[in-house]
């Protein structure tokens, strides 16, 4: 098994039913824009207006959901700028700093993930967001600063080109597009 | 009203409404779950339903929304994982173009760093990522080193626009 998940993938398990899923499968890719959005999702799943809304509060509840409303594309709006910024973070301290990092709202991830010795030291991925490069290295010295995490060995990885950013599709057999 | 160039604007000389950076910004989360949202949208800033429906259309059209809808939370539905590899300079182009083909890979980007190359895969489960993973090792010849989220410390409330 190469993709190991050490915890549990959701702590607050809600159970997805089979109309659930097909909600799920049709709202990622997005609300039509259209007066009656909802109705529209229902009559594809033969469902009420009202088992659409309700179902997807209890998403967002259950925090399966992690935002609902509208998904703005940052590189086009002038945030040219982003960089994954990696974090050696002894493990006793992760979860002090990691909840510290994931306030800022030009962190947009926050993510404790495996390091990989020796290729990889890094367990705390942060994507921080700047108009320009500058921007972006000024909003980490922030971050350093009120986290307190002068002492920590960091990498900073520019992105340089974008090949692809779409949103993520969850139900479709393997293939290519 | 009073507008103000950003980058972007000066970049592409599309010059951003007062409403359609509301429209931008206000309703990263929170989107109305109620039958008519983009109505209760209109109400809130005092134009028409038709106005907020037509400005989101061309926003979506000029590339600054995505879509309006919801971000998962990772590994909630379904698996995904970040990777990376370190692929030749002279191979980039190609291996980042054969991975870019994947429907499972939704971002994909180069980065300074020897890791030069930095996907994200989501699969319906984990068979069907590994499969992937196999497949790009075994296509480009390179290893992939996987990196799933094990824990996540950010409360998404969007992204907070500003315009300097």
């Amino acid at each position: 098994m190469k993709v190991n998940f050490r915890h549990p993938r959701l702590p607050e398990q809600l159970v997805l039913d089979a109309r659930d899923m097909a909600l799920v499968s049709l709202i990622q890719h997005g609300l039509t824009l259209s007066t009656s959005p909802y109705a529209e999702l229902g009559r594809q799943l033969e469902m009420t207006e009202d088992e659409v809304i309700s179902r997807i509060s209890n998403l967002i509840d259950a925090k399966v959901i992690k935002r609902f409303g509208v998904v703005v594309r940052h590189h086009e709006l002038g945030y040219r700028a982003n960089a994954m910024v990696v974090w050696n973070i002894p493990d006793d301290r992760v979860s002090e700093l990691g909840p510290c990092m994931g306030q800022f709202d030009y962190v947009t991830l926050c993510y404790r993930r495996p390091r990989r010795l020796p290729a990889w030291p890094y367990n705390l991925f942060t994507m921080i967001h700047g108009q320009d490069r500058h921007d972006v290295l000024h909003n980490i010295q922030g971050l350093a600063a009120h986290c307190g995490l002068d002492e920590l060995a960091f990498e900073v990885l520019f992105s340089t080109r974008r090949f692809k950013q779409r949103g993520a599709i969850y139900h479709k057999s393997a293939g290519k597009e | 009203m009073h507008r103000v160039n950003t980058d972007m604007e000066q970049f592409s000389s599309y010059q951003l409404s007062d409403l359609e950076r509301r429209l931008l910004n206000d309703f990263q989360h929170g989107f109305p779950l109620v039958p008519q949202p983009y109505q209760k949208i209109a109400d809130d800033l005092d134009v028409t339903e038709e106005i907020v429906i037509s400005t989101l259309e061309n926003l979506q059209q000029q590339g600054f929304i995505s879509r309006v809808g919801a971000v998962f939370r990772a590994n909630s539905i379904g698996a995904s994982t970040l990777a990376a590899m370190a692929v030749p300079e002279s191979q980039l182009e190609q291996v980042a173009a054969m991975i870019s083909g994947y429907s499972e890979v939704n971002h994909n980007y180069q980065r300074d760093h020897d890791f030069n190359l930095w996907f994200v895969l989501t699969a319906s489960d984990e068979q069907t990522l590994n499969a992937v993973l196999d497949d790009i090792e075994q296509r480009s010849g390179l290893p992939v080193m996987y990196l799933p989220m094990e824990e996540d410390f950010h409360i998404d409330l969007g992204f907070n626009l500003t315009w300097t």
